[in-house]
Parts: structure tokens; C-alpha cells; sequence
């Protein structure tokens, strides 16, 4: 059988390898975004495994709000990121100054 | 070892493995194409966990949708990729200490401190006339109905913005204007003149 913790360690990997990702690619907006959703994913894991471990199916339920509002939050940053790439004709993050931040 | 386990490495060793694709790919367009692999493999494992429901969702909405669009916005946009690989390899050292310290985190925290748990038993698997997708259901529309209505809110917030942000206006097109055309009244465009009959040219 599967167990609790062979499941947490796999979510724990592909976290820390998109947290990684976030890093090394951190000049590419596009790329960041797909670490995002790697990252959830990751989390989406945890709920899983919790549900079934637990008997309890209303993590399966916070999954699915999860997997709801990161399509919302991908499709509103691609669409900024169009609008972004119309103005500046780039989408380098180190770029990215205007607010002086 | 039963099929079960054998299954479960296997496609853990393959999502880790793409995953790893995902965050080292040249092309953003590879990068895209990674990551829906590694969403099937996740779909896999999580009808191993017997959340059959949410891995036929996973792939319906995230690689036929999600990922769709990020395919879309990557091959349309004109991205100077050399320009973008640059610092790679620099920011390389920071980013794999930070995922060590996270790996050694999270493992410390599932073996060592066992989360409060004595052990973590085997589960019996669900029966075998078990619906995960009427389970689900039935939560959904009872228990979570007012943040299941809300969710839907939030991707009609979505689609709404998207449009609104991408829509542009640009010099040259001629779109209808429906008030002016419903407000139009016939003495504004005919003109009607008096005048005499007259007779035939001879």
C-alpha cells in the first residue's frame, strides 16, 4: 500500500524543485508562472494523501477549490503578461523597474 | 511490494523526473510540454490515491486548458531567449540549497515529528462500488455549496478580466456603434425637397 509519508516526501520534492525552478529561471516571467502551478500541484498532493489517510473526503473538496481558483489566477497573469509584453516588448522581470521598486 | 507500490514509484520517478524537465528546459515551449506530463503522471498517482474524480479533472482542466493557454501565450510571444537564459547557471548554487533545505524540512518534519501520529497505518482500500464522484457531489452541493457558488464567481471574475485586460483599441476599425444605430432617426439621413412636376424633355 501506499504510505502517508512516501506521499509527502513526493510533494515535498516537487516543491522544492519549483521553489528551484523559481531561481534558476528567474528572468522569464512565463517560466515563473509554471513553477506556480508546479508548486500547487505539489500542495494539491498533500490534501490527497491527507484525505485518504484520514477517511475524510472534504480535502478532496479543498483540491478542487484549489485547482478552480489557480485556473483563474493563470488565465488573469497570462492575460497580464500579453499586456505586458504589448507594452514593453519584453517580459524579463529584471526589466520590470517602472515602479522603482 | 505489490502493483500498487510498484506503480507508485514508478510514475513518482517520472513526475520528479519532469518536473526536474520543467525547471531546466531551454524553450519555454518545452518547459509547457513538461509540465503537462508531469500533470498526467499526477493524474495517475492520484487515481492511486483513489481520487478518481480529481485526476480526470486535473486533466481536463489543467492540460486541456490551463496548459493550452500557456502554449498559446508562449509561442505568441516574440521572447528573446538568450537574453532570458542568462544568469542560469548563476542563481544555479542559491536555487539547489534552497531546495535541499526545503527537502530536509518537510523530511524531518514527516519522520521525526510523525505529525502526531503514532504510525501511519496501511488504509484499507475503499469498496469496490465506492463513487468518489457522487461522494464528492454530495459534499459539494451540501456542505460547501456557498464556496462552490463563490468559485464559480471567481472564474467568471476571471474570464471577464481576461478579456477586459487583452482587449485593445486600435486605429482603422470600424465597429458598430448600436446606440447611434438604434437612436438614428429618418430625418437625419433622408432629405425630402419640394418641387414642382416636370414635364417630359422634348
Amino acid at each position: 500500500m501506499i504510505t502517508l509519508p512516501s506521499v509527502l516526501l513526493l510533494s515535498g520534492v516537487l516543491f522544492a524543485l519549483s521553489v528551484a525552478g523559481i531561481f534558476l529561471n528567474r528572468k522569464n516571467v512565463i517560466i515563473l508562472l509554471m513553477c506556480i502551478e508546479l508548486m500547487l500541484l505539489a500542495v494539491n498532493f498533500n490534501f490527497i494523501a491527507f484525505a485518504r489517510q484520514l477517511g475524510d473526503i472534504d480535502g478532496q473538496v479543498f483540491v478542487f477549490f484549489i485547482l478552480t481558483v489557480a485556473a483563474a489566477e493563470s488565465a488573469i497573469g497570462l492575460a497580464i503578461l500579453v499586456v505586458l509584453f504589448r507594452e514593453r516588448r519584453s517580459i524579463n522581470v529584471s526589466e520590470l523597474d517602472s515602479m522603482k521598486g | 511490494m505489490t502493483i500498487v507500490n510498484i506503480l507508485f514509484y514508478l510514475f513518482s520517478a517520472v513526475l520528479i523526473g519532469s518536473a526536474i524537465g520543467v525547471i531546466t528546459a531551454r524553450n519555454p515551449v518545452h518547459a509547457a510540454l513538461w509540465l503537462v506530463f508531469s500533470f498526467f503522471n499526477s493524474a495517475v498517482l492520484w487515481m492511486l490515491l483513489e481520487a478518481e474524480f480529481l485526476a480526470i479533472v486535473l486533466v481536463l482542466v489543467y492540460v486541456g486548458a490551463v496548459m493550452v493557454l500557456f502554449l498559446f501565450v508562449v509561442m505568441m510571444l516574440d521572447v528573446n531567449l538568450v537574453q532570458m537564459r542568462q544568469g542560469f547557471t548563476k542563481y544555479a548554487p542559491i536555487g539547489l540549497v534552497v531546495a535541499a533545505i526545503v527537502i530536509a524540512e518537510i523530511g524531518s518534519v514527516v519522520w521525526v515529528k510523525k505529525l502526531g501520529y503514532d504510525s501511519f497505518g496501511d488504509v484499507a482500500p475503499l469498496p469496490a462500488e465506492y463513487s468518489n464522484t457522487k461522494a464528492l457531489g454530495q459534499l459539494l452541493y451540501t456542505d460547501y455549496i456557498y464556496p462552490f457558488e463563490l468559485a464559480a464567481v471567481i472564474l467568471l471574475v476571471a474570464i471577464v478580466a481576461a478579456i477586459i485586460l487583452t482587449m485593445r483599441k486600435r486605429a482603422g476599425l470600424k465597429p458598430q456603434d448600436i446606440a447611434a444605430q438604434v437612436a438614428v432617426r429618418a430625418k437625419d439621413r433622408v432629405r425630402i425637397v419640394k418641387m414642382e412636376a416636370e414635364g417630359k424633355e422634348s
